[in-house]
């Protein structure tokens, strides 16, 4: 099929896509990459009467470092946080999770911020943004806002977005060299949407202590979510086989698994079990190797 | 209907001034508009990679982008890999490692290809195998196309 006739409109900076949504609201959608909108406008499944083109807001799109934080615009596209020798260095998770993205031509358009609005909960960047901590900067008539993951996300493809809103950055703190990190999931093919998804970051001490641990799942509940049992029970602790099985299964009682045509819920919730200690696993195995 | 609007595009080479409909799809632009049907349709929702083609030197989609967004772009679609009615060396090992059958996603392996080869000259058959992974292919069951690609990079290197 094709998409419906639409109004178009390519605002060349913030204030005039701000301004545009607040003559259409709810009538208008913000066309970034367009790898969710536009097969969701092919299907007709959404029909949106004003499209406002952001590609042309160049100043979206970067990724700088300033103190102990990277800023990465909203327009800044998937295959460039990949590639990103800074995101590499500082947030070398963050570029782990991109890759997971479907495929490179998706990746080469997709941007952070149309993930992160688009809010599925079972896509790689809400679930690694999550596990981050990450902070959503959001411009609208009245100003702007800054939103944590969970302010932000509210259910299945629903942001706290008001519909004259339009988010501008996306700030998260640099990791430190003592981070054991990994990024896992399970789909049947490479670049599918995840079954489960699971981002890790574990904050080593020198005597091998976990100072802090943090687990997100995706794939498993209407909005990414924090493992916060498990991630309570490994926090202060050597982290041992035993502890590993236990968060895994703490993990899964987390979840709010629901069936759909790649899984059941049971399998679903078996499969954060799974992943959470294969996750934990793999943090651990990268951060002894490195060292 | 929302109102036409007038883009210049450069496609292959060539520069292009037409109205469009904010609605036409790329890929419709090019087949359509502009005649150049190498590349094809085939799911409409990015799944299939059939439609690839490069915009500004980046593989894209071309199903899951409108036609105004070319504006001012440069797009290359299988059409621009032959040179002076000679074959691209990815096209010549495609032909001759057997890298198609029905060839309806061949433009989009070929361009997929094309841009890989570009950033990773030497690839190892793992990563060949990952860089055609977004393009669907039903019936070679993809043996003859990582045969092909890696017979590609081997001969653009050799040159």
């Amino acid at each position: 099929m094709k998409p419906n006739a639409f109004e178009y409109f390519a605002p060349s900076t913030v204030k005039e896509a701000v301004g545009l949504l607040e003559k259409y609201e709810d009538e208008a959608k913000i066309l970034a990459g367009g790898q969710s909108l536009v097969p969701i406008m092919n299907f007709r499944l959404g029909r949106p009467e004003v499209l406002l083109d952001i590609n042309g807001i160049k100043d979206l799109d970067y990724i700088k470092e300033e103190g102990e934080a990277l800023f990465i615009g909203a327009l800044t596209r998937e295959r460039d946080l990949e590639l990103s020798p800074l995101v590499k260095e500082k947030c070398p998770i963050l570029a782990e999770a991109v890759s997971f993205i479907g495929h490179v031509p998706i990746r080469n358009r997709g941007t952070i911020g149309g993930s992160l609005v688009h809010a599925d909960p079972s896509s790689e960047l809400p679930t690694v943004i999550c596990c981050l901590n990450g902070e959503m900067k959001v411009v609208g008539p009245s100003g702007e806002r800054a939103l944590a993951p969970e302010e932000f996300f509210l259910t299945y493809l629903t942001t706290s977005l008001e519909p004259s809103e339009i988010l501008v950055e996306v700030r998260i703190l640099t990791l430190p060299k003592n981070t054991a990190w990994s990024f896992v999931e399970l789909t049947r093919r490479s670049g599918d949407f995840a079954i489960v998804g699971v981002a890790t970051l574990l904050f080593m001490e020198d005597d091998g202590v976990c100072r802090e641990a943090r687990i997100a799942l995706g794939g498993v509940a209407p909005t990414p979510i924090r493992a916060e049992e498990a991630e309570e029970l490994l926090s202060g602790q050597v982290i041992t086989e035993e502890l590993i099985k236990k968060a895994g299964a703490e993990a899964a009682e987390a979840t709010e698994t629901e069936p759909d045509y790649h899984a059941s819920a049971e399998y679903r919730k078996d499969m954060a079990r799974v992943f959470v200690q294969r996750g934990l696993h793999e943090a651990l195995s990268r951060f002894k190797g490195g060292k | 209907m929302a109102e036409r609007r007038r883009i210049m595009v450069k496609v292959n080479g060539v520069q292009y001034e037409r109205e469009v409909e904010p609605r036409r799809l790329l890929v419709d632009f090019l087949r359509d508009d502009l005649e150049l049907i190498g590349t094809h349709v085939g799911c409409e929702h990015g799944i299939c990679g059939s439609c690839t083609v490069l915009f500004n030197g980046r593989a894209a989609r071309s199903c899951l982008m409108f036609a105004v967004q070319a504006n001012g772009a440069e797009v290359m679609t299988v059409e621009g890999l032959a040179e002076d009615g000679k074959l691209h060396p990815i096209q010549e090992a495609f032909r001759e490692h057997h890298g198609l059958q029905c060839g309806f996603c061949t433009s989009g392996m070929l361009m997929a290809s094309y841009e890989f080869l570009q950033d990773n000259p030497d690839p190892t058959e793992e990563e060949v195998r990952r860089s055609i992974s977004g393009v669907l292919c039903r019936c070679t069951g993809y043996k003859q196309v990582i045969d092909s690609v890696m017979a590609a990079a081997a001969e653009m290197k050799g040159r």
